[in-house]
């Protein structure tokens, strides 16, 4: 279809994950770890290749069995995919590493520690599916595949906080999955296809698929955790295990965020009002200032960061009212580039910058025994790698230059003022503010003396490279955006405005 | 013998209150046995659509997609909702709550 590189290579992004999920599961529980990270290695190795091709040849495409669309379910790689597969990629493999020895510690202490690695292969691929399915249903199965995974991963230790917080977040996953399913059913009785493409071709502004658009948009939201949906973020995020946590805030709210950038640019754009993009840019709005004030006022650290999640995802939303005005109109305004590179570069600087928060406090609570932000005081010397690690994360989520949250937050603040869409603007700014404020609070007390001298647990080197390596990737992305937005241009819906914007790179 | 709605779309109609009810039952319901009923009550009218729309008005006979997704549809429910009540009860046991409103 559309003269598009028919290869493996999406196929195989998925295929080797679901595997090594598989082989893992099988093996005996003191081998999983052993085989877990080799199978983690495979995975990387086919992004990359996935990536390589989508960057050497375009979009490509895959159809599985050969049967084709529409009656076959089409595996598409474009730019917008292939980049959310590398992040996933890049910081699954480093939550990995620090998984091993996390795992092997926290498996002393009880819990079902030995199903992390069939659990999170399948997520993997799960995520994979998601971001590489050219089909409606197909979609929707892996969504629910990531919420079945997702849920079980953060209820693995077994304690009572975690089983409620883990049951809360399985049933708003599924009530949101359930009205994404009912926008899917309504869509093929009005079109009769399923196929991203032939959606896009064949739907009109009708109001049945107003009303599809509008099941599937709110059943994604909920699992986005947007406000004022998040009600069930928090506890689920911070009651999980480090490496999990990391996982979760980092990556699987990001793939229903895609998503829904999917559904909205590629296949509905016909559906979408104005209205429509302000009200979720109000959302994102009041998820900026309430779960940064939120993150602000919260003793435990892992608690906070979870509520910073909150926040920080309210920005990636966005993008939602910049890119609709003006979108029919001016296809190459250049706001539009500006938005959709600096909604997008948001959803991978706070992946890198969230995961390496998440991987850091671990390391904190391993090392104390407790995540209270009182108890932390002379971490800096004592633990200076892991400190340093939540510094560059803190950077980044606050948006301090050269770091990748500081692109983001610069083009979404370009955008606002280029389309006239003043009012975006202070939101981002109080946003950053608020960051920094939390971010500050808990150096300050890592730089204070502590009261009396504590002994610290040891914690395995491994696990503090790690959280550093993602940290500086936080920053790194930053300086060395042209990459990024090379592979971002493939199959872009404004791409000839962002080659015309990247010569107003920072 | 024309009839003036056609049948396909009475269950249409009944997928959408089903629909409403279960999405009432998610949120308004305490207990958690009882949102575990709302979620299936929610997948059973999603479902329902399914089926009803396969014999739309424009096709000569029933169309086979749906059905496929529906076999599809209700494995996954299955075992989500296998999995939802194992840790309802665990909670239970645990616990002895059987509600998140006791859990603050």
């Amino acid at each position: 279809m559309n003269g598009e590189l028919t290869t493996l290579f999406p196929a195989l992004t998925v295929i080797t994950p679901i595997t090594g999920a598989v082989v893992v599961f099988l093996l005996p529980a003191r081998l999983r770890a052993r085989a877990g990270l080799p199978a983690a290695g495979f995975t990387v190795a086919a992004a990359i290749l996935l990536a390589w091709g989508v960057v050497t040849e375009g979009a490509v495409r895959h159809e599985l069995g050969g049967w084709g669309a529409p009656l076959g379910i089409d595996l598409h790689a474009d730019g917008l995919s292939s980049v959310f597969v590398l992040m996933t990629a890049a910081i699954g493999l480093l939550v990995s590493f620090y998984a091993k020895p996390f795992f092997a510690l926290a498996g002393e202490k009880g819990g079902a520690s030995e199903l992390f690695w069939p659990l999170w292969l399948f997520l993997w691929a799960s995520l994979n599916g998601l971001f590489l399915s050219s089909d409606l249903f197909n979609l929707y199965v892996t969504i629910e595949v990531m919420g079945l995974a997702a849920v079980a991963l953060a209820v693995l230790s077994g304690r009572p906080p975690a089983l409620v917080a883990g049951l809360r977040y399985l049933l708003a996953a599924l009530g949101g999955s359930m009205a994404y399913l009912m926008g899917v059913a309504l869509v093929y009785g009005e079109v009769s296809t399923l196929d991203l493409g032939l959606v896009s071709e064949a739907v009109e502004g009708s109001p049945a698929i107003r009303v599809a658009f509008g099941l599937m948009i709110a059943g994604l939201l909920v699992k986005t955790a947007v406000f004022p949906l998040h009600f069930w973020l928090p506890a689920a995020h911070s009651s999980a295990q480090a490496p999990v946590s990391a996982i979760l805030s980092a990556l699987v709210v990001k793939a229903s965020f895609y998503l829904i950038l999917r559904l909205w640019v590629d296949v509905f754009d016909v559906a979408v009002t104005v209205a429509a993009g302000q009200a979720l840019g109000v959302l994102g709005s009041a998820a900026v200032i309430w779960g940064s004030y939120q993150a602000l006022r919260q003793r435990r650290l892992k608690l906070m960061v979870a509520h910073s999640t909150v926040g920080q995802i309210g920005y990636m939303f966005l993008l939602f009212p910049l890119i609709t005005i003006g979108y029919r109109e001016a296809a190459d305004a250049p706001w539009l580039a500006h938005a959709w590179t600096g909604g997008i570069y948001q959803a991978l600087a706070h992946g890198f910058a969230k995961a390496s928060m998440f991987l850091a406090v671990g390391v904190f609570v391993l090392a104390v025994g407790n995540d209270d932000r009182r108890s932390i005081g002379d971490l800096v010397a004592r633990l200076p790698m892991t400190t340093f690690a939540l510094a560059l994360a803190g950077i980044s989520l606050i948006g301090l230059p050269p770091s990748g949250g500081f692109v983001a937050k610069w083009m979404l603040l370009k955008a606002t003022f280029s389309s006239g869409q003043w009012w975006w603007a202070p939101v981002i700014l109080t946003g950053s503010f608020l960051t920094a404020g939390y971010v500050f609070m808990v150096l300050r007390q890592a730089f204070a003396p502590a009261g009396k001298p504590i002994e610290l647990n040891p914690v395995p080197r491994t696990m503090e490279v790690t959280a550093l390596l993602l940290g500086a990737t936080a920053i790194l992305i930053g300086l060395r955006a042209e990459e990024v937005l090379i592979l971002l241009d493939v199959g872009a819906p404004f791409d000839e405005a962002v080659e015309a914007g990247e010569g107003g790179e920072p | 013998m024309t009839a003036p709605v056609e049948s396909y779309q009475i269950y249409a109609v009944t997928a959408g209150i089903l629909f409403s009810m279960g999405l009432a039952g998610l949120f308004l319901c305490g207990h958690f046995f009882k949102k575990i009923i709302a979620t299936k009550i929610l997948g059973t009218a999603v479902f329902l659509l399914f089926i009803s729309l396969a014999k739309r008005d424009f096709v000569e006979f029933a169309d086979p997609v749906p059905h496929a997704m529906v076999i599809t549809g209700i494995v996954v429910a299955v075992s989500a909702g296998a999995f939802a009540l194992a840790l309802a009860r665990r909670i239970w046991n645990e616990t002895g709550r059987s509600t998140f409103e006791d859990s603050q």
